[in-house]
């Protein structure tokens, strides 16, 4: 297919089905933001674990929905308010076909990640975690699956316990196993680190959480944009992620939950939308998933998050895999190179993120001179202030490569690193 | 590029790499921890105060050349100072910074930490010249909480 009417189709929102190998030049120019410049340098975006670009397509559907859709659901009896309550239930069951979830009913949506997990923490942690009870989480985890729990750990007495991770920025198993016992109630695991790219066997722990009977909880955040996922093959209880991160929309983000235990938990706001009946003798709360969405949702969100992942299958998860790993190589490789670097996170199974450091410059510096250079890093601790400390280093720069990332983007980075050798050498 | 030089002057490198009165006082001296949680730097200020002068200061830590710089070249520019005559320092040094602010006595007063100016294009970077300053700040209040700039 011409690469013209194949963009023209992805702008569509329908699946291009092609087997040939993945080009980035194909679909660069679907990503108005691309095409800018910085500091009068052309844009190497190089941040994509802090957040993505968003394509053409899903800025689109945004606009189509306030445009000539805008309405609030699941109230009116008028045309527009059936078309947009039909719109956002359909996004609803994009995500459910993109996550391979049995139900659209196990899909809630929230503002992202960090919303999803406290949501699990306050509603499933109240009702199910006792003073003794123990919930297991890893050093790799975001701040995001550390603080909700310290704050249910506060309220409910329930103990912390961490799995370590090695020199390559692995999870060590055995001390997993060692951590699981009839007290361990959940466990909650990031599936990729943002601060290191390090994947995790989150179907092993699955597997051996349940066999302990606790359940599972997997912060999806940094895996849903580099690699295909199966909710169902994961056999997790609970999985989380931010649209903003997959060519979605800031402030929409998914909460999956089995449907048996989502409709054990207790609500988590009230208000509109969540409830069947209300009186002020009784309130009885409305059905699973709408009972956890209390308020009017961020509806254009959820159009903008379907319109994404429409998007990215339209490329296809495994080609966007396959490619991001090529160019992962071809960047580890050439900043092996670079002297004085060195690569923090080493783990065999790793998705399209390096953390590094300079020997002759601190990463807020590296950072500032390649900003001059049009090149956008992320530097700091990531949110992960834990990984931090296991190898005694306040911060990292942190390269995140995306699918519409090329060589071109890591060249750029590398002559990029020569002028921060030249200017602080 | 050219605001890059402007950021990274060669006295700017020179502290960072070869930071003067960099070492720890006695439990005796006041002293306050900084800490810029954005990008990790953390900075610890003595300071020997006798009769209103600033008898001595040192200070310790890591952070990036800029925190680094901007504490060294403190502690030169401070030691054998008054108090009165630091919070002027410290005034038009805050001022250059953020206003970029020029008066002429402000130049006499700020000596060769005139070089901070290029901060004022990074304004990210503010917090980074700012933070061995806000951290003597507190130990000469005596204060016990850590100095924290975001
Ligand atoms: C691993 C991981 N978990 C959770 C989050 C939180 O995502 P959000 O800020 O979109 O809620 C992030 C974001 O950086 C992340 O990288």
């Amino acid at each position: 297919m011409a690469v013209k009417s194949m963009k023209s189709a992805r702008n569509r929102g329908e699946v291009v089905v092609s087997s040939s190998a993945f080009s980035p030049d194909d679909i660069r120019g679907d990503f108005p933001i691309l095409q800018t410049t910085v500091h009068g340098k052309r844009l190497a975006y190089l941040d994509n674990a802090a957040t993505s670009q968003k394509p053409q397509a899903v800025i689109a559907a945004m606009t189509r929905y306030y445009n000539s859709q805008n309405a609030n659901i699941h109230r009116g009896v008028y045309e527009l308010s059936m078309e947009a309550t039909a719109a956002y239930e359909a996004a609803r069951d994009r995500v459910r076909q993109f996550i391979n979830a049995a139900d659209s009913r196990e899909v809630v949506f929230v503002r992202g990640a960090t919303e999803a997990i406290n949501l699990v923490a306050t509603s499933w942690g109240q009702a199910n975690v006792r003073t003794g009870d123990e919930i297991i989480l890893s050093t790799l985890e975001h701040h995001s699956n550390i603080v909700p729990w310290q704050m249910l750990a506060d309220r409910a007495g329930v103990k912390l316990r961490v799995i370590p991770i090695n020199e390559a920025g692995e999870l060590c198993m055995e001390e997993y196993e060692k951590l699981l016992s009839p007290r361990t109630r959940l466990v909650a695991i990031t599936h990729v680190s943002n601060a290191l790219g390090t994947i995790t066997p989150v179907q092993r722990m699955v597997r051996m959480a349940h066999a302990a009977g606790a359940l599972a909880l997997v912060d999806g955040a940094q895996s849903v944009p580099h690699l295909p996922i199966d909710v169902r093959d994961i056999d997790c209880d609970f999985f989380v992620f931010s649209g903003h991160k997959i060519c979605g929309p800031t402030g929409i983000g998914v909460l999956y939950g089995r449907q048996a235990i989502l409709q054990a938990m207790p609500p988590y706001q009230g208000g509109g939308d969540m409830i069947e009946t209300v009186s002020f003798a009784k309130t009885t709360y409305a059905p699973v998933p709408q009972k956890f969405e209390a308020g009017t949702p961020n509806i254009s969100g959820a159009l903008g998050l379907a319109a994404a992942l429409d998007y990215v299958c339209g490329i296809g998860m495994d080609r966007i895999g396959s490619y991001e790993h090529q160019l992962l190589r071809y960047a580890q490789e050439k900043l092996s190179q670079v002297k004085g670097l060195k690569i923090v996170g080493t783990a065999a199974e790793k998705a399209a993120v390096i953390s590094f450091v300079l020997s002759c410059a601190h990463p807020h510096d590296v950072g500032t001179i390649l900003d001059g250079q049009g090149v956008a890093i992320r530097t700091g601790h990531h949110c992960c202030q834990p990984v931090m400390d296991h190898y005694g280093i306040p911060a990292t720069a942190r390269v995140s490569l995306a699918f519409y990332n090329t060589r071109e983007d890591v060249d750029q980075l590398v002559q990029g690193l020569q002028t921060v050798k030249e200017v602080l050498g | 590029m050219s605001d890059l030089r402007e950021l990274y002057q060669e006295v700017i490198l020179d502290h960072a790499k070869h930071p003067r009165n960099f070492h720890a006082m006695p439990d005796s001296v006041r002293a306050a921890d900084g800490h810029n949680p954005l990008c990790g730097d953390r900075l610890k200020v003595f300071v020997q105060v006798e009769d209103g002068v600033i008898r001595d200061i040192s200070f310790t830590g890591s952070g990036c050349a800029i925190s680094t710089a901007s504490a060294s070249m403190m502690t030169e520019a401070l030691k054998g100072k008054s108090l009165l005559e630091e919070e002027a320092i410290f005034k038009s040094f805050h001022d250059l910074l953020t206003t970029g602010s020029h008066a002429t006595e402000d130049e006499e007063l700020l000596g060769k930490l005139e070089v901070f100016g290029g901060v004022r294009e990074f304004p990210v970077r503010v917090k980074c010249a700012t933070l061995a300053w806000h951290t003597l700040q507190a130990a000469l209040k005596g204060s016990a909480e850590p100095v924290k700039t975001e």
